[in-house]
């Protein structure tokens, strides 16, 4: 079949005010470009008052073929012409018949662009954050009301369930974030000997170190990487079991899919975050105190004498008072991206990069909320 | 549908359209079919069937090519696909469209795009063609042309079939594989969906490969029947063959209640 594969053509024959138009070969999707321009062609010259489609030589019709020469027809009709088939085999007929051109309405494109629908996304945006806002607290009532039930009711306090979170959360997490705490100390000491030297003040940026890592640092990366390593596990968990009608299936059970999926990971990662945060400022401090050795000169001994003087108690529970609220933050925020998933795969994956723009977004905020809070009295 | 079914029992004289021979497939330690041998021939609607992990589907990806075989051969269109060269084996692709299962539509793509994407990979239409033959195609399957901008993800089971369909139409193929077209359809949709089939392949001129477990499709639309089990192919033939085997599986799946109900 391959060998002979003749381009369609086409012999016009015109005479006694009847254009004879005789088809050869292919007539398919593969030389669509000639089938078009010839057929183009035959529309745009003809001047008779009388076509005739010779189709006896053509050698292989398909959908797109048949599709063309009935609209041909239909074309010629339109110019007042009168246009007809002639030779067609029974398979040809039979498939110029299915096809039978109409037109079709397309639909317009849509409008992009404009002023309007610019200011239309900002409202949008901005009801869609209002609304989020309004979930949001119902939901935390949700969990609350869950919480309230299993602590009147202990024995349906899910402890297994808490413990394999916890283990998700915090035990395995701990090395990623033990990493990154340490190299984040490391690089502040860096930058903190080479600017404080200028002022003859190395010593310090012990004090430097100390307070930023307790008060900010150590419970910041701990959230950041919390929610980017857990949020987005929630939010996908509980996304796909709502994607497979496993939800409804706990609901139709009598269970409380807050109370079971939900209130176990909010504990675990309400006990996971403080220890994680704990992890992560000795974790720091240690890379601190690993530069100001080996770039400062300040031996281990003076580093913690200087650490003792630098900081208070208070300056550690600043940065601890912080974790749960954010370990709240970002277990609702998951957990109600990964209940909003709908029906589709594509649907999931939006959820969950949403959960985690927004804990880590939202994270920071409260962050910034509590620096503010805690320098108005003073602590 | 009387004319297809006026010869079935002489296939002889018709041309294979699929021969395979002697195939073996494996995943690792476990053998899924060994010394299997298929044909189908131009023009039929070949049903194809056999228990629940039988190796129905694998059999489909493997002449599709997405499953290796560990040995036998497999040609279609008479030419031998182990010794195709990349270049000539994606021209033989293009002769070919499947259904899968689920349909799966491409889900960023709306029905429209996703009919067109084979259309703009392979062929250089102009825009209006491109758009009226998408179009063309989304009404031969029976759906509403405002079903074309919707997305996968808002149409119904049916519908999903249905749209898939039209894109493995969509470059007017000489074979199209089914996978189970009508599972998960309700028996009316079924109903509508075997005849969609058989009235596509007379006017196309297709060649149709259908695995299906549906008893209906089977006696509705299929010309030959061809039975997998034990990893071979145990009988293959017109709907009466296989009533008069008496292969347990066969008898059990063809005298069970349901098919006494259908058959009436």
């Amino acid at each position: 079949m391959a060998d002979s594969d003749p381009e369609p053509t086409c012999e016009l024959d015109d005479g006694g005010g009847t254009l004879r138009v005789r088809l050869n070969g292919r007539w398919t999707a593969s030389h669509a470009g000639a089938v078009e321009r010839q057929m183009g062609d035959l529309v745009r010259d003809a001047e008779a008052g009388r076509v005739i489609l010779d189709l006896s030589r053509v050698s292989r019709l398909d959908t797109l073929g048949a599709w063309v020469l009935d609209r041909t027809r239909h074309e010629l009709g339109e110019k007042g012409l009168s246009a007809d088939f002639t030779g067609a085999r029974d398979e040809h007929r039979i498939l110029l018949d299915e096809v039978a051109y109409r037109g079709f309405q397309t639909s317009p494109p849509a409008r992009r662009g404009t002023i309007v629908d610019f200011f239309a996304e900002i409202g949008q945006t901005v009801v869609n954050v209002g609304r989020d806002f309004a979930q949001g607290t119902s939901f935390f009532g949700e969990v609350v009301t869950a919480l309230a039930r299993v602590l009147l009711n202990p024995s349906r306090f899910r402890a297994a369930a808490v413990t394999h979170q916890l283990e998700q959360i915090a035990y395995r997490g701990t090395p990623i974030i033990a990493l990154i705490s340490f190299l984040v100390g490391a690089i502040v000491a860096q930058q903190g000997i080479f600017q404080l030297q200028k002022f003859g003040a190395i010593a310090f940026v012990v004090d430097l170190i100390g307070i930023l890592v307790l008060r900010e640092l150590g419970v910041l990366l701990t959230s950041i990487m919390v929610a980017g390593r857990s949020g987005s596990a929630f939010t996908a968990e509980i996304g796909s079991m709502k994607m497979r009608e496993e939800i409804d299936a706990l609901r139709v059970m009598g269970l409380d899919p807050v109370e079971v999926l939900i209130v176990p990971r909010i504990v675990a990662l309400l006990i996971g975050l403080p220890l994680l945060t704990f992890i992560s400022n000795v974790s720091a401090l240690l890379g601190g105190a690993v530069v100001t050795l080996t770039y400062g000169g300040i031996s281990l001994d003076i580093f913690l004498v200087r650490l003792q003087q630098a900081i208070a108690l208070s300056t550690f529970m600043i940065g601890m008072i912080k974790a749960p609220f954010m370990a709240l933050i970002i277990g609702l925020i998951a957990s109600l991206e990964g209940m909003a998933v709908q029906g589709s795969a594509e649907s999931l994956g939006r959820q969950v990069t949403s959960s985690v723009v927004k804990s880590i977004f939202m994270v920071i905020v409260v962050d910034g909320v509590f620096a503010m809070f805690f320098a108005a009295i003073r602590y | 549908m009387a004319a297809r079914s006026s010869d079935p029992t002489a296939p002889n004289f018709r041309e294979t359209i699929i021969r395979v021979r002697d195939l073996e497939v494996g995943f690792g330690p476990k053998t899924v079919m060994k010394g299997l041998d298929l044909d189908v021939y131009r023009g039929e609607i070949l049903g194809f069937v056999g228990p629940s992990g039988s190796g129905k589907s694998v059999l489909t990806r493997t002449i599709l090519g997405l499953v290796p075989k560990q040995a036998g051969t497999i040609e279609v269109f008479g030419e031998n696909l182990d010794d195709l060269p990349p270049e000539e084996h994606r021209r033989l692709e293009r002769r070919w469209g499947v259904l899968f299962q689920h349909g799966a539509l491409f889900s960023a793509l709306t029905v429209k795009q996703n009919v067109q994407v084979p259309m703009r990979e392979y062929l250089d239409l102009s825009d209006r063609l491109l758009d009226e033959l998408a179009m063309l195609k989304i009404e031969m399957v029976g759906l509403k042309p405002d079903a074309a901008d919707k997305m996968p993800s808002d149409l119904s089971g049916g519908m999903i079939k249905r749209a898939a369909l039209a894109r493995a139409l969509a470059l007017d193929p000489e074979i199209v594989f089914l996978d189970e077209p009508t599972s998960g359809l309700d028996p009316i949709g079924a109903g509508d969906f075997d005849e969609l089939i058989a009235t596509l392949q007379k006017t196309l001129g297709l060649t149709v490969f259908m695995v299906t477990h549906d008893l209906d499709s089977l006696h509705s639309v299929c010309d030959r029947v061809a039975a997998l089990g034990d990893g071979k192919v145990i009988a293959a033939g017109p709907i009466e063959t296989m009533l008069a085997s008496d292969h347990p599986w066969l008898r059990s799946y063809f005298h069970g209640k349901r098919a006494r109900a259908v058959m009436g």
